[in-house]
């Protein structure tokens, strides 16, 4: 199993969640975070101070999947939430030793 | 024993000042000097309460619209009292009461105390009445900014927000307040404190300004259903219709422009109505969607307090109630309404001040109890209430379409997708509302 993280920007969050349910993802959790890549910050002003924003809002998304879907769910992320701009963020993958359903007691792929 | 001391001491005291009041008095009479002193000072004190109204203006509109807008909002809310007190006292306030013709005014530009001189406003004197009349039209221009909110330019709606208070909504009051064609209808026109005058006007130029605009990105799906957009904080909201409420103490008692004993009976309509349109919106919302909605409990507790306005002076207790419950029904399928035909109103202010504005204004036709048809007075009350329903939503519609129309052609009415989408504050104002300490991080 793997664990697929993507950062991406937060009013891509629907159309990436409608998207990955139509490829049979069932479950995702999202967290709100603030980064940047290479994006870098640009500089505002506050009451006549200038000052630099350098973290944007985005939103962390995170979904464990079957090793034979890892690859089309991080396409699927990766077509769904660009938008050709800088700062659209990306996606790693890593391995899951275990997988446990709370309710059921079920492990490994029974617990998918 | 200790009763008849305090009764002598009393009577003592106000001897004492009965005999020193001829020394202020004007006319010789010390009880109209005393008079005169009570309603300045009640309608300054009525003038502060409709202020007090801007701060639940901008909560309720912070309230129901996106966190990463906020600082927009609030901009737009503090500027449209602070621009439109200074657009109202230039030209405004001469428009709405300088005299005129039927239509408009053509004197007293600047607050001209020449013109404006002791007596043209009874009792009250020129800073009391134009304070408090100021307050009114700032909350004419402030019902917009809800519409209108997350996608429009800043510099657009502040243009916008000084022509409605300099120029738009002053000739409107001169229809009525101002002593216009709308008052010398054989059965005047009746809107005591301003359903249409006020509430109306901003409901119309909101109607205008939101369909000029077009809907926010994400409003309506490619079916053109429209998806909810849920505000940020109801707390917010929520704080901000009691502010609201309890400033409407101040918006239908203190347009008797005098402290008398016609006072308290307007302010129990005012309160019977708003509490009749809360329940009765939750009521309805609830049979109609399975839940008792928050939000559109607050808008309901608004429609019956605007629904209210015009009648508050010539209602009664029982029409009061029923007015404000009928506005509550209406308020909650005009939203469902409005929003099903593709006019993306972020909080509802087309509904609660535009059509229960005109609601209410048509209920005084039918529950005046001097001159409404239910207490015999036929039909000519009515009719005056339609006439200026009718002209109001006429001219408003089409001075503030043209108006928006003009702005979007010059310098752009709506913000760019891409800064609607990241939201407004950084963009418009620099810093975002919530947060700005955890941005900057330095």
């Amino acid at each position: 199993m793997k664990l697929i993280t993507a950062v991406i920007k937060p009013h891509k969050v629907d159309e990436v969640k409608d998207a990955l349910r139509a490829v049979g993802v069932k479950g995702i959790t999202i967290t709100e975070v603030k980064g940047f890549g290479r994006q870098g910050g640009h500089t505002e002003t506050y009451r006549g101070a200038e000052y630099t924003i350098e973290f944007t809002p985005k939103i962390k998304l995170e979904v464990v999947v079957d090793d034979g879907t890892a690859d089309s769910v991080v396409e699927t992320i990766q077509v769904t939430a660009s938008t050709g701009q800088i700062g659209d963020g990306k996606i790693w993958v890593g391995p899951v030793e275990g997988l446990v359903r709370i309710r059921t007691g079920e492990q490994g792929k029974d617990a998918l | 024993m200790k009763r008849r001391l305090l009764f002598i001491g009393t009577g003592a005291v106000i001897a004492t000042g009965l005999l020193a009041a001829p020394a202020m008095a004007q006319d010789g009479s010390s009880v109209d000097a005393l008079q005169a002193t009570l309603d300045n000072i009640w309608i300054l004190i009525a003038a502060v309460l409709v202020i007090f109204m801007q701060a639940g203006f901008a909560l309720v509109e912070a309230g129901l619209t996106r966190a990463k807008s906020v600082a927009n909002i609030m901009m737009k809310n503090l500027m449209d009292f602070s621009a439109g007190v200074l657009a109202f006292a230039f030209t405004g306030f001469a428009i709405a009461f300088g005299a005129g013709n039927d239509f408009f005014g053509t004197e007293g530009w600047f607050l001209n105390a020449n013109h404006f001189s002791e007596g043209y406003f009874g009792t009250l004197s020129l800073p009391t009445f134009f304070i408090f009349q100021v307050a009114f039209a700032a909350t004419a221009a402030t019902i917009v900014s809800g519409a209108m909110a997350e996608r429009t330019k800043f510099k657009s709606y502040f243009v916008y927000s000084f022509a409605l208070t300099a120029l738009i909504y002053p000739i409107v009051v001169h229809w009525l307040w101002g002593g216009g064609w709308l008052a010398k209808l054989g059965t005047p026109m009746i809107d005591f404190a301003g359903s249409t005058i006020v509430h109306s006007v901003g409901g119309w130029a909101a109607l205008a300004g939101a369909i000029v605009l077009g809907p926010r990105i994400g409003k309506y799906d490619k079916d053109g259903k429209p998806r909810a957009i849920p505000g940020h904080s109801i707390p917010f909201a929520i704080v901000g219709v009691f502010i609201l409420f309890i400033g409407w103490f101040g918006f239908n008692p203190g347009s008797e422009l005098a402290a008398d004993s016609a006072v308290p009976a307007i302010a129990l309509t005012t309160l019977l109505a708003g509490a009749a349109g809360g329940v009765a919106a939750t009521i309805t919302v609830w049979l109609k969607t399975g839940v008792p909605d928050v939000a559109m409990a607050g808008n309901g507790v608004l429609a019956g307090l605007v629904g209210i306005t015009a009648g508050t002076a010539n209602v009664s207790n029982l029409g009061a109630f029923i007015i404000g419950a009928l506005a509550g029904v209406l308020v909650v399928y005009s939203v469902f309404f409005i929003d099903r035909r593709g006019v993306d109103d972020p909080v509802g202010a087309i509904s609660v001040h535009g059509v229960c504005g005109a609601f209410g204004t048509l209920m005084v036709g039918l529950f005046a109890t001097e001159t409404g048809l239910f207490y015999g007075g036929g039909l000519s009350q009515l009719w005056s209430q339609f006439v200026g329903v009718v002209a109001v939503f006429i001219f408003v519609t089409a001075a503030a379409g043209a108006l928006f129309y003009g702005i979007k052609a010059t310098i752009g009415l709506r913000v760019p997708p891409e800064e609607e989408i990241e939201g407004l504050d950084v963009v418009e104002h620099g810093a975002p509302g919530y947060g700005p300490d955890t941005t900057a991080l330095a």
